[in-house]
């Protein structure tokens, strides 16, 4: 359902996330905040984890260079990178889906839409796994749900803790009713996760919605969120369908969802690294030396 | 017999109907004897239903899978329960009407049941909210799945929900959590859990009870990862490819048997289940007793690690460590 608003709202060029637009007189050297239309040096809006000095507006990244702003550097071995995407159903709709992820893998450089890993973050060992929006709406397949399922079950067996950034439009309907299952696939490796007693939490950011806020994303020990992203199960449309009644100006975000009771924290992105070591020292992590690469 | 509610492609068979209609008062009214002509005509009907509903397509599927007088999760408990006791409430301010439970016999057997429920008219499908469950009912699903676990009670789950409310209450109250934890917990129960699509399955709304050691499908069901009228309008940007993207979606028993996300695949009498549901309520009951004997002997824990690898081996994936595509890992 969500999805459906976000491919609906992405050919009325809005939803999908405001990224700052290159200005054409500079050559890419500069971009204006989509926000407040402020003009930054873009070597600037990157040293500040593409966040707005001025507004605060957060950008959206890639699962690169999130994970670059989380990991210690040279920590993050990825894991799991041969696995690749199927055609398991043979989908064509007015494209094939073979088609769509090619041009997907071409455009991201990605085989499919997430990055998993182990890493440490100021010394202390962490699983990680990040979803990439630019890969098809960070839509959940097979493949997605099969790295966050070994992430999960590596993080258990050597108990570590684990963060799961998602970044997601729900299930890949391509896949048909096997993107489904990979939500309770990923919930039953979390079971064994809690049972273990490890720490696990969900950084949700814009846009999380359908299928993986309808499971992993509110699984959290703690559920983490940056400022204003778009948090939701189903779409802010079909609501308004069903309601014909305006929702609240908030409705949706990161802010709502903790008034709601659903956020443990609001993080801002530049405050993340800090954050999420403290997090860990809390609950007892300890440091290690990394063997850097 | 009128039809009240005659699905498109039924059509052909109205007219024998009238014909045998029309025969049967002329009999009563007479003394001809017309025991032959009937017979014909009936057999004949009967081979006309049965060619139909052999060749539904999925979109013709759905529309069996949605059809009002298709038998209800309370018309099976009422089919197989000699006793039943239905139990209210999340104990958190809610009772959900369109997601209902409570404990009944079966045979000898005390057992859970849980499924959505949809309304046969439009008054009772207000109340029933249409078979979409609220975050309340989701809790009051897994409150009583931790009921039966305490009491050692296998659940039967029933499945027929076009998906979870969408409405500015089930967000403030939390559907995606209320559903999350239903997955993430139902992998810890200790008793059997069978699942059965007995209309239709919409989504997470399905799934939130859809966790289990068995999943079953009638016929006629279908069981979707997105509605095919929001799929069409996402991806072919055009809601009147409902049909096609039904097609695509693979959204039926057999479909879903060969996908390994289906067990067994109901057979359903010519003409659906509402046209037979007394047969519909034996078939189902003989399948929910045959495996609920089969996972009755495993142990807790080797029930809960079946229940684990199940799910774990869904997806295929290319793996080219092994350069083979792979269920699952
Ligand atoms: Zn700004």
């Amino acid at each position: 359902m969500s999805l459906f608003d976000w491919f609906a709202d992405r050919r009325k060029g809005q939803f999908v996330g405001k990224v700052s637009q290159e200005t054409d007189e500079s050559d890419g050297l500069w971009c204006k905040c989509p926000e407040c239309t402020q003009v930054v040096y873009r070597k600037d809006l990157i040293a500040n984890s593409s966040v707005c000095s001025n507004c605060g507006h957060h950008n959206r990244i890639n699962s690169e260079e999130r994970i670059k702003l989380i990991a210690d550097k040279n920590t993050f071995e990825k894991l799991d990178q041969q696995l690749s995407p199927t055609d398991p159903l043979g989908f064509k709709d007015r494209r094939s889906y073979s088609d769509r992820l090619r041009e997907s893998q071409a455009k991201t450089g990605l085989k499919d839409g997430v990055v998993t890993g182990i890493c440490t973050v100021e010394g202390f060992p962490l699983a990680l796994a990040a979803m990439d929006f630019g890969f098809m709406g960070g839509s959940m397949g097979s493949v997605v749900g099969e790295k966050i399922t070994r992430l999960v079950e590596r993080a258990t067996s050597k108990r570590l803790p684990l963060l799961i950034v998602c970044a997601s439009g729900g299930a890949r309907m391509q896949e048909g009713m096997l993107s489904l299952m990979q939500m309770a696939k990923i919930s039953g490796a979390l079971e064994r996760h809690r049972e273990a007693q490890l720490l696990y939490m969900p950084l949700l950011t814009h846009p999380t919605t359908g299928g993986v806020t309808a499971s992993f994303a509110m699984l959290g020990d703690l559920i983490l969120a940056e400022p204003k992203a778009l948090i939701g199960f189903a779409g802010r449309r079909v609501i308004e369908q069903t309601l014909r009644e305006k929702l609240p100006e908030n409705f949706q975000t990161a802010e709502y969802l903790q008034e709601h009771g659903f956020v443990d924290t609001i993080v801002p992105r530049t405050q993340l690294r800090p954050t999420l070591a403290s997090l860990m020292r809390l609950h007892g992590s300890k440091k290690i030396e990394l063997k850097k690469k | 017999m009128a039809r009240k509610y005659l699905l498109d492609f039924e059509k052909p068979l109205v007219e024998l109907e009238k014909q045998i209609e029309q025969i049967r008062e002329l009999a009563r009214d007479s003394e001809v004897d017309v025991s032959q002509q009937l017979l014909q005509l009936e057999t004949l009907a009967a081979r006309r239903r049965e060619e139909i509903f052999q060749a539904l397509t999925p979109a013709q599927k759905i529309q069996v899978a949605r059809h009002p007088h298709r038998p209800s999760t309370l018309d099976f408990i009422q089919m197989f329960c000699e006793e039943w006791i239905e139990l209210h409430g999340d104990r958190n301010g809610n009772d959900d009407q369109a997601l209902i439970g409570g404990i009944g016999l079966i045979g000898e057997r005390s057992v859970m049941l849980i499924g959505q429920q949809k309304g046969r008219d439009t008054k009772e499908n207000v109340a029933r909210n249409f078979g979409m469950a609220t975050p309340g009912g989701y809790r009051k699903a897994l409150r009583l799945m931790n009921h039966a676990d305490r009491f050692n009670l296998p659940i039967l789950t029933f499945i027929d929900t076009p998906g979870a409310y969408a409405g500015l209450l089930a967000e403030e109250q939390g559907q995606g959590e209320a559903i999350a934890v239903n997955l993430r917990e139902m992998f810890r129960l200790r008793v059997p859990v069978i699942a059965t699509v007995i209309g239709e399955g919409g989504s997470g709304g399905a799934l939130g009870i859809g966790v289990a050691d068995r999943l079953l499908m009638f016929e006629h069901s279908v069981y979707t990862v997105a509605s095919p009228e929001a799929c069409a309008s996402i991806l072919w940007r055009d809601a009147g490819k409902a049909p096609e993207a039904a097609a695509a979606l693979k959204i039926t028993g057999p479909d879903l048997l060969s996908l390994g996300v289906v067990d067994e695949v109901l057979p359903e009498p010519a003409g659906g289940n509402n046209w037979a549901p007394l047969k519909a309520g034996e078939v189902l009951r003989e399948a929910l007793e045959r495996h609920l004997g089969q996972l009755l002997r495993l142990s807790e824990d080797q029930l809960r690690e079946a229940r684990y690898k199940k799910f774990r081996s869904m997806g295929r994936v290319l793996d080219s460590n092994s350069s083979e595509i792979g269920i699952g890992s």
